[in-house]
């Protein structure tokens, strides 16, 4: 086992999926010699060459594009949008194309492809560097969604999206990249299965549902509120769409009270899914209301610092949340 | 078709009974209701009376042997009849008729309770009603520690901890109440050892005035006056007529129980006088003459039920705040208002209205120990029930005898407007209205 | 057509404030005193040329974010900028919300701009519409990175402007990098300009480091535009002397010498010297006007500093028109 960051972990995970296998490719912009504006993909322009790693044009529509053809074609692109802020120009293609591209042949035709994108605030990169975009995505079935949290799970949910043969949206929390750290295995091939939510840790008391960021904060929060004897029980959800509602339930029959966590802003987020999810089957579980904790419902993330950390959830204000939950 | 003899449940915990004797031999004949097996539990020993007439066919169970209440001990039947097969026996004995010493079930108010807001307990929450169900939890004895006392998911699950021991011995026999318990076969214990508390509540602090030198004279307080006044007044104006009932306070007591420590958290005795009221409502709903004033013009029935119940004062006499519109306060509500005229009534912080207005009264002149009584009227109202001291009594249930909590109720009427058979239908209705408490 | 010396030293000044205001961002940000900053460093010939090519206040602008000289040239001040370089409540383009480097100048008919590029073309579009609509005689000048003109966006609102004769500026600038990748793998012709034939609209390459060529340029295509003949492409070429960024680290795609032979071409040095050449400015001249200059951004810097920063709830509005308060 070895510690290593977020980042680097998805780096691992591309580097030896493309080792295994030399259909799967890299497109996006700067991911080339410069390795990517997050250093995502450094080296694996030195080791597999222009042709596997292509600078796409500055254009998200063409590398989504050209990535659902060649994935028509038999290939395994790994598309790269540099910020999830900027995935917009290609939410046509991922939607109408990618997305309905084995219903509306009826099985004939498939998109095997894997869309990352950084996403997420708290990096000083105001509205248009900041934000949370998986709600959109996790609207439409043909597509997964997976937002891991930590290195193992990223490297394992990686290759996983990497081998599933449908369009994978895999959001990383950009945040957390180089401050999240975690053991990885070294030599050990291990892949983790899309779909599966993890409870990352035991509590009676409530339950916190989070993905990316969120959970790794809610960790820390149910350890800061540990302290004051509130026993939390966290839930990282790590596959939006499909969801594991099982998991969800199952934590709400044993805690009955759910907090559920996410930095998009609240309206029409995902946590309206999860809490939709325990109203409808979990009713009778409930012993509170169902919190959600979220991003205001202003358009993005502001630039400056005090805007910013008024918008965002943090460990503090999910702890307060908890203390309020708990209390209920 | 021969009648059988069972093995009869005598109270809450008792599951079995050991046969001690035969007071008849088989052949023997035998009159309904003559004492026929002698048994022993681990809280009574008891005769039981045959439940036919006839010739003891066949006894099924020697003396000397224990057996589970339910358990055929003998056939009582024609000399010659054929018994009918065991199984086929067990089966029958389910037959609701047939089970000794049970009342037909009563209307359980199930420990169900909806999630949602409720008036008593606050907010209940879906698991907690969900528990309630499942667990068969009286939330009203679970004690909420959640935000605004409400009931969490926690204090149900906490409560379901401490309960499983009592639990164990409820389980063995569920289908039991409380109220056929024969206690510790101890009859006639002391009533304030059994109502200890309530005697306290019901009973204004005695004031031991010195008494007073024989042949003198005392002065006419402003109080007794009025009090003399009143009652002659009342006894020149209206024919009374007294009728007693007796009613078995069984399920109010249960229920007293359950609910009097809730009640106590917020800050209300739970005294009999409340249930009185409520069941007094109840009556004069079901005869609204009761709840009448005889006039010149004709019998005014009055559309409110305005209760006033006798005070003792400390000081001597008494006095009668009204409860005003008693039929729209619920039990606890009652209780608030009994707590609150009573105590301001002794402290004499009463406000006239408040002593004003009653269509109908209730004294309890048990609190001395009072079996029963003739009360006078309060005019102009035409009813006055009087409820005696609440007292363990062996009455006989269903062909046995049971140990009751048992009270008199006279009813005092004004024979101008009601008749008895009128004046005994609304006092059977509070009787029925006790005696079928619903359980908290 | 001929600009007077007047305002050629104009130009230069505001192409050197720039410059200067623009090194302090850089300086403020290795003190760690700013969050961010892109820079305009090596295109203000470009900017200040074409901002001078229009008419200021009547004439529109939407601009990208490495404009700075072109606002200054529109009439922001040091201090404006470093409010917003720095996030303090008196930012005039946002209000501290954007990234620095997002401007926005209403009063001046400068259109607020976002980060995803491209974005901002179709709108160049859309106001050009509006202006004939009206039968107007006003022109709108749009700016863009040469990367940005692969975005589907920009052939859409060039096409449009094309279709419709509209009276739009679309200046590609040119500085041959999107962050790291080479104009070679954005585009397969020579220049972003050549892109104009295959949409119907003249396409025009000028030399971006020269300010008042790419003046000359761009006032040919504006006066066009105002007589009714419609849009022009024009790619201004000059060379990204700074990284990206400032997280960028421009050596693991570009070498030393590289830049160090562009740095010949830079523009300040390139205007500094036609105008000695000219006889329009001295050294001394020259020295007075970069101290000039290095004061009026002490000053904004010091403004900057003493500013005061947004509340954190100043974030929740405005979200809907009816939040504006107009009073
Ligand atoms: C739609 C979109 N995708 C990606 C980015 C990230 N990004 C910011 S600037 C830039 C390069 C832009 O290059 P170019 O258009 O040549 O302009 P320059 O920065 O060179 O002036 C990129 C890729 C973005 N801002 N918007
Ligand atoms: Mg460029």
């Amino acid at each position: 086992m070895a510690e290593i960051n977020l980042v680097e972990a998805i780096r691992q995970a591309m580097d030896e999926e493309m080792e295994r296998d030399e259909n799967v490719f890299v497109i996006g912009e700067d991911v080339g010699v410069r390795g990517g504006v997050f250093r995502a993909t450094v080296g694996l322009f030195d080791k597999y060459g222009e042709e596997r790693v292509i600078d796409s044009p500055l254009a998200e529509l063409t590398i989504v594009g050209v990535g659902i053809g060649a994935a028509l074609y038999g290939k395994r692109p790994i598309c790269e949008i540099q910020f999830a802020d900027f995935i917009y120009p290609a939410f046509n293609q991922i939607v109408s194309e990618a997305a309905k591209m084995v219903y509306r042949s009826d099985g004939a035709w498939f998109v095997p492809m894997v869309i990352r994108a950084p996403y997420g605030g708290g990096i000083g990169g105001g509205l248009y560097h900041s934000q949370s975009v998986e709600a959109f995505f996790a609207h439409v079935p043909g597509l997964k969604v997976v937002i891991p949290s930590n290195p193992y799970d990223a490297k394992g949910l990686l290759k996983s999206a990497v081998r599933d043969p449908n369009p994978v949206m895999f959001f990383e929390p950009k945040k957390g990249y180089r401050l999240i750290k975690g053991e990885v295995p070294e030599d050990e091939e291990y892949t983790i299965p899309i779909g599966p939510a993890k409870v990352t840790r035991e509590g009676r008391d409530l339950s916190v549902f989070a993905y990316g960021m969120m959970h790794h904060y809610a960790l820390q929060a149910a350890e800061t509120v540990a302290e004051e004897g509130i026993d939390v029980e966290v839930v990282d959800l790590r596959t939006l769409y499909p969801v594991d509602r099982e998991t969800i339930l199952e934590s709400v029959r044993k805690t009955s009270k759910a907090l559920i966590v996410h930095e998009d802003n609240l309206t029409g987020g995902y946590g309206g899914e999860i809490a939709a999810t325990i109203a409808e089957w979990g009713f009778m579980d409930l012993d509170a209301p169902v919190r959600r904790l979220a991003g205001p419902d202003v358009p993005a993330v502001p630039f400056s610092h005090p805007m910013q950390e008024w918008f965002m959830v943090n460990p503090d204000k999910i702890a307060d949340a908890i203390r309020d939950l708990a209390a209920f | 078709m021969p009648t059988k003899v069972i093995m009869p449940k005598l109270g809450e915990s008792v599951v079995e009974g050991t046969v001690t004797a035969w007071l008849k031999e088989e052949g023997e004949t035998i009159e309904e209701y003559e004492p026929l097996v002698e048994i022993n539990t681990d809280k009574v020993d008891t005769e039981i009376p045959s439940s036919a007439s006839g010739t003891l066919l066949k006894i099924l169970v020697p003396e000397g042997e224990t057996v589970e209440a339910g358990t055929i001990l003998a056939w009582i039947g024609e000399p010659g009849e054929s018994i009918p097969d065991e199984d086929q026996a067990r089966e029958k004995e389910h037959e609701p008729q047939e089970e000794p010493v049970e009342e037909p079930a009563p209307e359980q108010p199930e420990a169900k309770q909806d999630s949602g807001r409720d008036k008593d307990l606050g907010y209940i929450s879906p698991v907690v009603s969900r528990l309630a169900q499942e667990e068969d939890v009286d939330l009203s004895k679970v004690k909420g520690t959640g935000m605004d006392g409400r009931i969490t998911k926690k204090d149900v699950l906490n409560y379901l901890e401490e309960r499983k021991e009592e639990k164990k011995e409820v389980e063995e026999e569920p289908e039991i109440p409380i109220w056929e318990t024969p206690a510790d076969g101890d009859l006639f214990r002391p009533t304030e050892l059994v109502f200890a508390q309530s005697e306290k509540e019901q009973e204004a602090p005695p004031e031991h005035k010195p008494l007073a030198e024989p042949g003198e004279t005392l002065p006419l307080t402003s109080m007794r006056k009025r009090i003399a006044e009143h009652m002659v007044h009342s006894k020149q104006t209206a024919p009374h007529v007294t009728t007693v009932m007796e009613a078995d306070m069984s399920r109010v007591f249960a229920h007293r129980q359950v609910s009097q420590p809730k009640a106590e958290a917020r800050g209300v005795h739970l005294t009999y006088t409340a249930y009185f009221l409520s069941a007094i409502v109840t009556g004069l709903k079901a005869v609204p003459l009761a709840n009448a004033s005889w006039t010149d013009e004709g019998i005014r029935v009055h559309k409110a039920i305005n209760l006033g119940m006798a005070v003792a004062l400390p000081s001597g006499g008494l006095i009668v705040p009204v409860i005003e519109r008693a039929d729209e306060s619920s039990l606890t509500g009652l209780a608030r208002q009994v707590n609150d005229l009573a105590e301001r009534a002794r402290s004499g912080q009463l406000k006239p209205d408040e002593v004003q207005g009653g269509t109908f009264t209730l004294t309890n002149h048990g609190t001395k120990g009072s079996l029963f009584a003739t009360p006078v009227i309060n005019q102009p109202q035409s009813g006055i029930l009087g409820t005696g001291i609440i007292q363990k009594r062996p009455v006989v249930v269903n062909d046995a005898i049971a140990i009751r909590p048992m009270v008199y109720l006279s009813f005092t009427f004004d024979h101008r407007v009601l008749d008895g058979a009128s004046a005994d239908t609304f006092l059977a209705h509070v009787v029925h209205a006790l005696e079928n408490w619903p359980l908290a | 057509m001929t600009l007077s010396n007047a305002l050629k030293k104009e130009m230069f000044w505001v192409m050197l404030l720039a410059r200067r205001l623009d090194e302090r961002a850089w300086v403020l940000h290795r003190q760690g005193k700013i969050a961010f900053h892109i820079s305009g460093i090596g295109q203000e010939a470009a900017q200040v040329g074409a901002v001078y090519a229009i008419k200021k206040g009547k004439d529109w602008l939407v601009p990208y974010y490495r404009d700075l000289a072109m606002l200054i040239a529109m009439g922001m001040t040091p201090s404006e900028f470093v409010m917003s370089l720095l996030g303090k409540a008196p930012d005039p383009t946002s209000g501290a919300r954007q990234m620095p480097s997002h401007f926005s100048m209403r009063h001046a008919n400068v259109v607020s701009h976002s980060a995803p590029v491209a974005t901002q073309s179709p709108h160049a579009s859309g106001i050009g519409l509006g202006i004939k609509m009206d039968g107007g005689d006003a022109v709108v000048l749009t700016t863009i990175g040469e990367g940005a003109t692969s975005q589907g966006e920009w052939y859409e609102a060039v096409n449009f402007a094309a279709v419709h004769k509209l009276p739009v500026i679309f200046l590609v600038e040119n500085n041959q990098y999107a962050i790291s990748v080479p104009q070679e793998k954005q585009m397969a012709v020579n220049s972003a300009a050549d892109k104009a034939c295959g949409l119907g609209l003249p396409g025009i390459k000028v030399d971006g480091t020269r300010v008042f060529e790419v003046y000359e340029a761009i006032l040919e295509a504006v006066e066009k535009a105002r007589n009714g003949e419609g849009a022009t492409v024009i790619e201004a070429k000059m060379y990204r002397l700074t990284p990206h960024s400032s997280d960028d680290d421009d050596r693991s795609y570009r070498t030393r010498e590289e830049v160090e032979k562009h740095k010949k071409q830079d523009p300040i040095i390139l205007a500094k010297e036609a105008l000695i050449d000219e006889g329009l400015l001295t050294e001394e001249e020259y020295e007075e006007l970069d101290q000039k200059a290095k004061d009026e951004v002490d000053e904004a810097v010091k403004a900057g500093n003493e500013a005061p920063y947004p509340k954190g709830e100043d974030a929740a509005t405005p979200v809907y028109a009816e939040e504006v308060n107009h009073g």
